[in-house]
């Protein structure tokens, strides 16, 4: 259950009845969750579908009007559920990463290739972000690694919330990589922090080598870039140099990794990122976990 | 396209304050938006009456105070105002500059009822 929030497993998702509930939400924050109707059966690790929602009915009552301060964060809830998240990532050692890029740049690719390479190494699960559709969750459990879908419906982004219902079914393992892949879209998953160790942000070849330019916000909170589709880089006409210069301009720090997810080209230093900041993970993890 | 939710996140702020602060009704609420956050002011107020339907905030007037950007140069030891979050110092060309202002997104205050 979500300790944040403090509603628990069945508030939000999971019943297999159907209802519209509109119960006042005077002690916790999850204003954006009422009236959903529930239509998906109850099942471990199942999928969480936010596209059916609409606000509950408030009804106006008469009193004299004043003006009361409110002076907060319009993203301080986020932030909460963010920090929730990472302080559960902390504690069990999880290496958790958010990775962000434009639909089509190759995210789920890199996700199953990537499982492909390590899986006997290292417990991994995801989180799949999509509008619509459990097709990638799908992909990555034709792998064998444990995949939850959240279909974002109207939203563009994932957020600190969903994620957090999202560990609830997938309960990652104990020192383990956990991949949230977030909706194709380089805009606004840069504002939504998630618990993440680090946003990687997958960029194609195929893409405008400006793109850390267009989109610079997404390119500053990034610590990896991935250039992905390398082998059809002598068929596309992007400047590499001039777009790593672009990206490290917006963000002096950022790492920048060249390679191709389906060939495998470039694909081991990925990998040494990835066990890298796994064994970062793992740090003040008491004995028994992984020993380095 | 994100400026949906955040609408929605300060839907969620308005409902907690109703219960703590005693209201039914917002009948205006005032925001401030940095020039340099990742909102458009405009964006705001349309994704705001969409969402704001059968709330507490329905029909409420939307307020939006605009920060402009100001950050710290370091280049040249002087206060400056950006207008974008990866600007050079306007005086020196100094990069990068540290931001100071312009970049927080806040509910400043509500007229209740």
């Amino acid at each position: 259950m979500c300790t944040v929030c403090g509603c628990g497993e069945g508030d939000q998702h999971g019943h297999s009845h159907e209802h519209a509930h509109e119960h006042k939400h005077d002690h916790h924050e999850h204003s954006h969750e009422h009236g959903h109707s529930h239509e998906h059966s109850h099942e471990h690790n199942h999928d969480h579908d936010y596209s059916k929602g609409e606000a509950g009915v408030h009804v106006a009552g008469f009193s004299q009007a004043r003006l009361v301060s409110i002076e907060q964060d319009i993203l301080a809830k986020n932030n909460r559920y963010a920090d929730a998240n990472r302080r559960l990532f902390n504690e069990r050692g999880i290496l958790a990463l958010n990775l962000v890029s434009s639909p089509g740049a190759g995210k789920t690719t890199l996700l199953t290739e990537t499982i492909r390479a390590l899986g006997s190494e290292f417990p991994m699960s995801v989180i799949e972000g999509d509008q619509q559709t459990s097709v990638d969750a799908d992909r990555i459990k034709a792998t064998g690694v444990q995949a939850i879908q959240i279909n974002t419906g109207k939203g563009c982004h994932l957020d600190g919330h969903m994620v957090g219902h999202a560990l609830d079914g997938l309960k990652p393992e104990t020192g383990s990589i956990l991949f949230i892949e977030n909706v194709g879209n380089l805009v606004c998953p840069a504002a939504f922090d998630l618990g993440e160790a680090a946003k990687v942000v997958i960029l194609s070849v195929t893409e405008g080598a400006d793109k850390p330019l267009k989109y610079p916000d997404m390119f500053h909170a990034a610590s990896l870039m991935i250039l992905n589709k390398t082998d059809l880089l002598p068929y596309v006409d992007f400047d590499v140099e001039a777009c790593c210069n672009y990206a490290r301009r917006i963000n002096p720090g950022i790492k920048i990794l060249q390679l191709s997810a389906t060939k495998g080209d470039g694909m081991g230093q990925w990998l040494n990122w990835l066990k890298a900041n796994h064994a970062l993970a793992q740090i003040g993890i008491p004995e028994q976990e992984e020993p380095a | 396209m994100h400026e949906m939710s955040l609408c929605e996140s300060i839907i969620g702020i308005a409902e907690e304050q109703a219960s703590i602060q005693q209201f039914k009704r917002v009948k205006s609420i005032r925001l401030e938006i940095g020039k340099l956050s990742c909102v458009q002011a405009d964006a705001m107020a349309f994704a705001f009456d969409a969402v704001a339907k059968n709330t507490i905030l329905e029909g409420a007037r939307l307020e939006i105070d605009e920060v402009p950007g100001k950050g710290w140069c370091a280049g040249c030891s002087t206060e400056v105002g950006i207008s974008q979050r990866y600007d050079s110092c306007p005086l020196c060309e100094y990069y990068p500059i540290e931001i100071r202002e312009g970049d927080a997104m806040r509910i400043k205050d509500m007229e209740v009822e």
